[in-house]
């Protein structure tokens, strides 16, 4: 089969030592923010708004519009804030990248900051990942030392500092007000709104905020325009992107690629379901995002085509699971994960998910009858859509869709009166050829 | 003709700022801005809420207000809010301002707000426990209530709950229970939003956050006692309320706190003939929904061992007080006052209007004398000018709502958090909405003007009239017709001020209000129990006035000017005066306790009206058992001068009211008073019409300036604070221990001159007598120390002979030597 990659992120990803400033250099690197600097920064919000980029950390949003919101007659500084908080079960996208490149990164927040007319921004990493940290912090003082940060930037008169600020390892400080108040050094909970970031986010001040794939895009496209980005992809998703594949699958890792490819071509690329199995189902864009089965095979992965199928493209992040996979397992855990993540602001989030937890873990031991099912999605009815942010919509995508698709295999636990499956089957050292 | 429209008029919002929206079907409009939950409850359509409070900012945290709401699109089509794919998303009305064409569907007509409402009260229940029949809160609780109306009857709920150990002191007072806890947020934020008080926040996450205080430092706030009443379930209790008593036994009726001059509204419960918690009632021109710790905790003075039942009289054979009938008491007082010739009368703050009102009349009237005084406090003759030339009298003046459109706020004499806590709450409102500033005089910047974000002219006491002098030039302040001017009680003691205050009122145009400490004293003043000062503020001195009153009186008034406190004191001392008539007065209180004492000791004969045994029934030769505020109806007189009604509370009582005592007294003397009763004591005093002759004219005493402290010593800077020692705040030892570590406040540069560390004890000694105090630091002239006047067992005038501006030393005291070992 054709080669399907596109790699521009992970481009360099191989080169030797490729988290140097050197190395980058020696593969471009920089040399879009030379390009950048000497464009009007109105002209680079509407090259990123041509390009039809939208923000890679989930949710889709256009990028160049959202710098577009910022108020030119605010008297506050402007901030560049980036989410680098990637905490989502499945979704590994951006620390790689910030491990394998983060001058990729580095050099896009500057020319985002310059195209906002920011001069302070803030790179918030998830917490736990301390050598991701440390090398994005490396990467900012080879940086500041190159002129690239710092004072007159290339001699243009451009000021900007870049602050890489550890978060506490809270998945909830990756919404993005939530963010801004662990930033500023309160309890990552999330704000109301409006007011909304563009108008007084950080520090009351406008403030952008971006995931990391989205800012570190922005060189390639100041390098290679709009027309190129907009070249691969679909219609309404344009450019490439970072697919994560994750579990059950024969080589894990990140493929680059135009958004609307199918998960059976990435299937292809990565080696298929590990050891022969079969797959069962899987995550389009990390646990938040509705399950999908073997019959979604061949949706094209863009915003569209994932919403078609009643999903979400999300983060992109893969997971695999085979036949070998209790799906009622599966779901007890992402559960237990978001009752344990919850910030405790809003009352569906903070007690919907005690219950569920405790619900799901009864179902998972069989005991219990088929009303509880019907229970299980009322009470996932009364969280959906009535929380104070979409953590907790977050939550019962995972219920909801699994029994969607998979209600004989719930019902099967009840009627066995314990899990069908040999949960050591599903493990990744499980031995060749192991069966539920 | 051209109408300019005053700034009070224009609270009506113009037509065009109104906002028309459809709340399940009707049609209503109102203000831009209004929430939609407050928009419903103007057609009353109540949506259920815990979170949501009018008067703290909206933080959409629970979850129960949601509604549908269809919105209009460009083309004019309404759109129903959607959420996720396909899903109306219903919104949160406590958060949601109106917009025009808005159409809101609430649970009452939208199935779909219905089962949102009632999903997340079931999720609230789920982790709450079923302890309602031993809980404070039950058959009173938000939660208990809207369980009831919004919710579903059977849990489907069969899993384990969340528990906590339980309870846990937020303060002394201040009890949680971390597993009633809805999460609403509405105590943390009142903490922060209403008082400024931090120290308790939420802490932890998911199900497991909880309000939780910080460890290393109390949450210690003069209104704690708001974050009891706004809990919407039976989370936070009061250490003194706890387990006492069942809501629906309870009967409650209104009052008025009499604590300070604030006329907070109250609702006092009681049951079986005794008070067993208050509450703030909600009064938006005064107090909001906020009182003070207290004026919510400092009832059970009224109950203590020593109240007094029956009158007493001084027995000739063995000098001790025996029992007597109200008619031997009559007599013997009437007997003695008349034997005594020339009698004093000194009334104390706890009077109420009509009381005060009988003491003025009594004094006149019954004892042919102007030497009454209501100012159980340090207090001047150019105080009495002031109070006759700007305050007695004057009805209505500044208001509460008048602080919150005033663009500056000048307070001299003045520490609202302590000395007037309902003023401070409206004070911080005012500073926080961001159109008032505030600046005050005062030796240092206390938490409380730092909560109002107030700019400090800093004064040592003694010192303040430069200051005061400079505001008229002060180009930062810039006073004008715009600002206010408050000053408290505490003024009177530097001579000059309330001249330079005058003047300064003058200058500017800025509006004046005279801030009392205690609930009687504005009333007091109104009704004449000042020398100089008859009732409805007329001048003595004016003949017109004098005839007024006598008309009304059916007799003439005594022309003589009369003494103040001080000076009524040292004449019975002297033997000047032959008796004393003495009401609510704590002799501590006074400029000089030792002195008082001794003159109530030496006194010809001295009448008592008490609640409870005191350093004066100790020497009086009659005393009359008299009423607290709770067994008699009255009123209080506000500091704007607002006169706040109340009712009986306890109907059973027979306790009587001075009023009556005073009549029979009267009587017995031949010289009825008129009326026995407070109904007709107010009548009488209400034919007073509004005085409109001439005023008294404005003090003009010069400066005196300070001395400065002899060497080695500091000069003292003192007021109260609002949780201290005093007779009405007996009978709660929570509330005491809620109350500040009683604080000698030094300099950083005296605190390293003593080699003292923050919370160490050090001794304050004059040449009188010596007190041992913790020390802080704080922005002090190094020359000036701060202490309570009276806290924690110590009375600066009683113990050292001390007020404002006395010269104080100050020594460490050494630690205590560890305790040595019994040798083996």
């Amino acid at each position: 089969m054709t080669n399907v990659l596109t790699p521009v992120l992970s481009d360099n990803w191989d080169a030797d030592r490729p988290w140097t400033r050197e190395s980058y250099e020696r593969s471009g690197g920089y040399q879009a923010l030379d390009t950048a600097l000497r464009m009007q920064p109105d002209e680079i919000v509407a090259l990123v708004k041509e390009s039809g980029l939208r923000g890679r950390g989930g949710a889709g949003f256009a990028t160049g519009m959202k710098w577009g919101f910022i108020p030119k007659d605010n008297p506050n500084p402007k901030y560049l804030v980036v989410n680098a908080d990637e905490s989502e079960p499945g979704t590994c996208k951006d620390i790689p990248l910030m491990m394998a490149s983060p001058h990729t990164l580095v050099e896009g927040v500057v020319i985002s900051s310059y195209a906002i007319g920011a001069h302070t921004a803030f790179i918030y990493v998830r917490g736990e990942v301390l050598h991701v940290i440390r090398r994005l912090r490396a990467a900012v003082q080879e940086a500041y030392a190159a002129g690239h940060l710092g004072k007159n930037i290339h001699g243009t008169g451009y000021d900007l500092d870049v602050i890489v600020h550890a978060g506490a390892g809270a998945y909830i400080c990756g919404e993005e007000t939530a963010l801004l108040d662990s930033l500023e050094g309160r309890r990552g909970q999330p704000r109301l709104r409006p007011p909304f970031p563009a108008v007084a986010g950080l520090y009351a001040s406008p403030t952008v905020i971006n995931n990391v794939e989205s800012i570190a895009t922005v060189p390639s496209i100041v390098r290679n325009g709009a027309e190129w980005f907009g070249s691969m992809g679909t219609e309404k998703s344009k450019g490439m992107t970072l697919y994560s594949l994750s579990g059950h699958v024969t080589r894990p890792g990140q493929y680059e690629a135009p958004l609307g490819i199918t998960l059976r071509e990435l299937l292809d690329l990565a080696g298929g379901v590990r050891n022969g199995h079969k797959l069962k189902f899987w995550t389009p864009g990390g646990s938040s995002t509705p399950l999908l089965t073997d019959e979604h095979l061949d949706v094209p992965l863009d915003y569209e085509g994932v919403g078609a199928a009643g999903s979400m493209l999300g983060t992109k992040a893969l997971q695999i699971f085979d036949e070998t996979t209790c799906v009622v397992r599966a779901v007890l855990r992402w559960t237990e994960f978001y009752k344990h993540e919850s910030c405790g602001k809003c009352t569906p989030c903070r007690e919907g998910t005690w219950w569920l937890v405790q619900v799901l873990a009864r179902l998972e031991k069989g005991q219990g009858s088929e009303e509880d099912l019907d229970q299980l999605l009322d009470q996932c009815d009364n969280i959906l859509g009535r929380s104070f942010c979409a953590l907790a919509d977050g939550a019962v995508s995972p219920i909801d869709s699994s029994l969607k698709f998979f209600r004989d295999e719930y019902v099967e636990h009840l009627r066995q009166g314990g899990c069908p499956f040999d949960p050591m089957a599903s493990t990744l050292f499980s031995p060749v050829g192991a069966t539920a | 003709m051209t109408v300019t429209p005053s700034k009070a008029g224009s609270n009506a919002p113009a037509p065009q700022d109104l906002v028309t929206l459809t709340i399940d079907g009707i049609e209503t409009s109102v203000p831009k801005g209004t929430l939609v939950i407050r928009a419903a409850e103007q057609i009353g359509v109540q949506i259920p809420r815990f979170c949501d409070h009018p008067l703290l900012a909206p933080v959409g945290a629970c979850r129960q207000c949601l509604v549908e709401v269809a919105m209009p699109g460009p083309d004019g089509e309404l759109r129903t809010m959607m959420g996720p794919p396909g899903r109306v998303k219903p919104q949160a009305s406590c958060t949601l301002p109106v917009a025009e064409g808005m159409q809101v569907k609430t649970q009452l007509t939208s199935p779909i707000a219905d089962k949102a409402q009632q999903g997340v009260m079931e999720q609230l229940l789920i982790n709450h426990p079923l302890d309602c029949p031993v809980c404070d809160k039950g058959g009173e609780c938000p939660l208990q209530n809207q369980a009831m109306t919004n919710g579903r009857g059977e849990s489907r709920f069969q899993e384990v709950k969340r528990t906590f150990p339980k309870p846990i002191n937020i303060s002394a007072q201040v009890l949680l229970d971390r597993e009633r806890c809805v999460l609403c947020a509405r105590c943390t934020r009142f903490s922060e939003q209403v008082a400024g008080d931090p120290f308790i926040a939420l802490v932890e996450r998911g199900a497991l956050q909880q309000v939780g205080i910080y460890e290393k430092e109390p949450y210690r706030s003069n209104f704690s006692g708001n974050v009891i009443q706004i809990c919407p379930v039976g989370a936070l209790t009061s250490a003194d309320y706890r387990f006492r008593a069942r809501p629906f036994d309870l009967v409650s009726t209104p009052s008025v706190a009499e604590h300070d001059s604030g006329g907070a509204a109250i609702r006092v419960d009681h049951r079986r003939g005794k008070v067993v918690r208050r509450l703030a009632w909600n009064d938006p021109e005064v107090n909001e929904e906020w009182i003070t710790d207290k004026d919510r905790f400092a009832f059970h003075y009224a109950n203590r061992p020593d109240r007094l039942t029956h009158p007493q009289v001084r027995d000739g054979e063995t000098g001790e007080l025996r029992p007597a009938s109200w008619p031997e008491a009559f007599a013997v007082a009437a007997r003695g006052l008349r034997a005594a010739g020339r009698v004093g009368v000194l009334t104390g703050g706890r009077l109420t209007r009509e009381d005060a009102y009988g003491y003025a009349k009594f004094a006149r009237v019954a004892l042919g004398t102007n030497d009454i005084d209501f100012r159980s406090r340090p207090a001047s003759a150019e105080e009495e000018q002031f109070l006759a030339s700007r305050v007695a009298g004057r009805g209505l003046g500044v208001t509460y709502t008048d602080l919150e459109r005033a663009n500056a706020v000048v307070l001299l004499g003045l520490e609202p958090e302590e000395e007037a806590g309902t003023l401070f709450l409206r004070l911080r409102k005012a500073y926080r909405a961001g159109g008032t500033r505030i600046f005050a005089v005062a030796p240092f910047t206390s938490n409380g003007l730092r909560k109002l974000g107030a700019t400090v002219v800093k004064a040592a006491p003694g010192e303040e009239v430069p200051a005061i002098e400079q505001l008229a030039h002060d180009g930062e302040l810039a006073l004008d017709g715009g600002g206010v001017i408050l000053v408290g009680e505490r003024l009177a003691t530097v001579p000059g001020a309330l001249s330079a205050v005058a003047v300064l009122a003058s200058q500017t145009g800025a509006r004046l209000a005279w801030v009392p400490r205690r609930a009687g004293d504005r009333g007091a003043l109104d009704a004449g129990c000042l020398g100089s000062v008859l009732p409805g503020g007329r001048p003595l001195a004016d003949a017109g006035a004098r005839v007024d009153v006598g008309a009304v009186w059916g007799s003439t008034v005594p022309t003589v000017p009369g003494r103040d406190t001080d000076g009524i004191l040292a004449a019975a001392a002297a033997g000047e005066l032959g008796g004393l008539v003495v009401a609510g007065v704590d002799l501590d209180d006074l400029a000089d306790p030792t002195a008082a004492r001794a003159a109530v000791a030496s006194a010809g004969f001295v009448v008592s009206l008490e609640l409870r045994a005191s350093a004066v029934t100790e020497h009086a030769d009659v005393v009359f058992p008299v009423a607290p505020v709770a067994e008699k109806p009255g009123s209080f007189v506000s500091w704007e001068g607002r006169v706040r009604p109340f009712e009986k509370v306890l109907e059973g009582s027979n306790a009587v009211p001075d009023v009556r005592v005073l009549a029979g007294i009267a009587d017995e003397l031949g010289t009825p008073l008129g009326f026995q009763t407070i109904e007709a004591a107010a009548a009488e005093l209400d034919e007073f019409a509004s005085w409109d002759g001439e005023r008294a004219a404005d003090p003009t005493v010069a400066a005196s300036p300070a001395a400065p402290a002899p060497a080695g010593s500091h000069r003292l800077a003192t007021w109260k604070t609002m949780i201290g020692d005093g007779p009405m705040q007996d009978g709660d030892p929570a509330y005491h221990a809620s109350g500040p570590t009683p604080t000698v406040l030094v300099s950083a540069a005296t605190l390293e001159s003593l080699g003292a560390a923050v919370g160490d004890q050090v001794e304050l000694s004059t040449d009188t007598g010596t007190a041992v105090l913790a020390v802080g630091v704080a922005d002090l002239a190094d020359d000036v120390v701060w202490a309570p006047t009276s806290s924690g067992g110590v009375n600066l005038g009683r113990d050292l002979g001390a007020g404002a501006g006395s010269a104080v030393r100050l020594s460490l005291v050494p630690a205590a030597a560890p305790a040595v070992q019994e040798a083996m």
